[in-house]
């Protein structure tokens, strides 16, 4: 029996920029699998090329040396096949477009029908919790709601793979600990593969059920931690000596990349 | 009421405008006094301070017309002269308007015409900028009878030639805000584009359109304000027929000078009018676009 494919599989991949100042080695020889259904965290400091690890997934960023795939393709392959789904940062919503029409915007791309589009709309703002907000403008809405019609935006097309790149980074701890707490529910109901960069070791341990520990200069892959954590996961997880372990081998990964190195 | 006039803005726009008429009245009298009292001296008759300063606000030919011979003579030749009359004000009015609208209507078109050619090409984006740019370096007041003579030579004669004038001038604006609107998308909401797989005609119609808006109106306030000043200038050289480019003409040649400030009242209220009007669609676009808070 042959194992499933892995959804994103990098070998050796490394890209570098070139740049005024001589190359940046934004990537360097970095080997992951993410298998489907994973919740894969990417942690490290400013530079650590998690977010370029991001974008050559979603073919933003083209490598320079080594191999990618998704989902068996090429990511411009798994791109045009609209294989997954992208949050940014920043909710980049479209403000003269209710949420609703925010969220049927790749829909629209992708040319689904009207009465399909208005259908999954529906359901993919049930799935964030925004019903009843369908026809607010952006501005209407706070930063958190905000960021959950992006996340709804890249749900709706039922992509398997969710990539995130510090979509919560914006926000306060107490917003960010709720939608933490969604987005774990979210995932369970979905079964979806989801990797997400953060800066936040907390946020990495109570998400993920894989941790990729990166370190600058030039990018790399330190560590990788398999969380032994259950896929049910309660808030005050965070106070348990399991969750405090986890946290503290993150810490060790970063500080062994030499992270809090100035 | 007292509160809303004292607090809104009509306090202080109707006092700069009764200082503007004082200082106008003031001028009036100023300038016009010395050819007065030069009558006065040849006539060999007594004056007053008080008959000289009523004098000078009623010639008939003054340096400067004071502020109520305007007013009459605006009266004059709008409500009380037919409109098909070659003396009225809004037959002049409507022919220069005409020439403005169709002038500002085909610059819009080339300008947002050139602007995506230039966002999408960089070809045209190297080679057409600094053309355009130096387009507008030739005064023009040079330009604007050549383009009425050789146009007349190849047949085209009346409203085109001068709305092509206003297209001249109306364009520049439109070109520029178009770029600068067209490329305002966020790095961030391009990529969004581009991990839906949208292609180029999608990104401009769900995104670099939409974002363009602010900048198209503030273009097109400034386009068609100058398309009114194009249509006057193409009025000028053409023997001064019609419009209020010949009414200044004529009135500068025959030294009417309550016709010429007449003319260049009328030719601000329209500006003024289209300004606002421009401005009006913008709130109604910005509005249903849901960006007016």
């Amino acid at each position: 029996m042959l194992m499933p494919n892995p959804v994103v599989s990098a070998k050796n991949l490394s890209l570098t920029f070139e740049t005024n100042d001589g190359p940046v080695h934004a990537l360097s020889d970095i080997n992951l699998d993410v298998d489907k259904g994973e919740f894969v965290s990417f942690i490290g400091p400013s530079g650590c090329g998690k977010t370029t690890f991001l974008r050559v997934i979603a073919d933003l960023e083209t490598p320079t040396g080594g191999t990618i795939e998704v989902n068996g393709m090429s990511p411009g392959q798994a791109r045009m096949a609209r294989a997954y789904g992208y949050v940014f940062q920043a909710a980049s919503l479209y403000p003269w477009r209710t949420v609703e029409n925010n969220v049927a915007l790749p829909l629209e791309i992708m040319g689904y029908s009207k009465a399909d589009r208005a259908e999954r709309v529906k359901r993919t703002l049930e799935l964030v919790n925004l019903t009843g907000f369908e026809k607010k403008y952006p501005w209407q809405l706070s930063g958190g709601m905000q960021q959950r019609a992006s996340i709804a935006r890249a749900l709706a097309f039922d992509a398997d793979l969710l990539l995130m790149d510090e979509p919560f980074g914006a926000l306060d701890e107490i917003v960010r600990d709720h939608l933490n707490g969604q987005l774990l529910e979210l995932w369970a109901r979905t079964d979806k593969t989801i990797c997400f960069v953060t800066h936040s070791i907390p946020e990495a341990v109570y998400l993920s059920t894989k941790i990729v520990v990166m370190s600058p200069r030039p990018g790399r892959v330190t560590e990788v931690i398999e969380s032994t954590l259950p896929k049910e996961r309660p808030l005050d997880i965070r106070e348990t000596p399991q969750f405090l372990e986890i946290a503290h081998q993150v810490r060790e990964g970063l500080k062994a990349g030499h992270s809090y190195d100035e | 009421m007292t509160r809303a006039l004292t607090e809104g803005r009509t306090i202080p726009i109707l006092t700069v405008v009764a200082a503007l008429v004082v200082i106008w009245y003031a001028f009036a009298v100023w300038l016009n006094s010395p050819w007065q009292i030069d009558r006065y001296e040849k006539a060999e008759v007594e004056w007053t301070t008080g008959q000289l300063i009523n004098d000078t606000l009623n010639q008939e030919r003054p340096v400067l017309p004071a502020a109520h011979q305007v007013a009459v003579e605006i009266w004059k030749t709008t409500v009380q002269k037919k409109i098909t009359s070659k003396r009225s004000l809004v037959f002049h009015g409507w022919i220069t308007l005409s020439a403005t609208l169709l002038g500002f209507a085909i610059g819009t078109v080339l300008g947002v015409a050139l602007a995506v050619f230039i966002v999408h090409n960089r070809a045209m984006d190297k080679s057409m900028m600094p053309w355009i740019i130096a387009s507008q370096t030739v005064p023009i007041l040079a330009i604007a009878p050549m383009i009425i003579v050789v146009l007349n030579a190849i047949g085209l004669s009346g409203l085109l030639p001068k709305a092509l004038i206003s297209t001249y001038l109306s364009f520049f604006p439109v070109v520029v805000g178009m770029v600068k609107g067209l490329r305002s998308p966020q790095a961030h909401e391009l990529d969004l584009m581009h991990t839906y797989n949208a292609s180029r005609a999608q990104t401009f119609w769900k995104l670099r359109w939409p974002s363009s808006m602010p900048y198209l109106f503030t273009s097109l306030k400034v386009a068609v304000a100058i398309s009114l000043v194009g249509a006057i200038v193409g009025e000028l050289p053409t023997g001064a027929v019609a419009g209020l480019g010949a009414r200044l003409l004529t009135g500068s040649y025959y030294g009417q000078t309550i016709q010429i400030w007449s003319a260049l009242f009328v030719a601000a209220a329209l500006a003024a009018c289209l300004v606002m009007i421009v401005g009006a669609a913008d709130r109604i676009v910005m509005r249903r676009m849901g960006l007016a808070r």
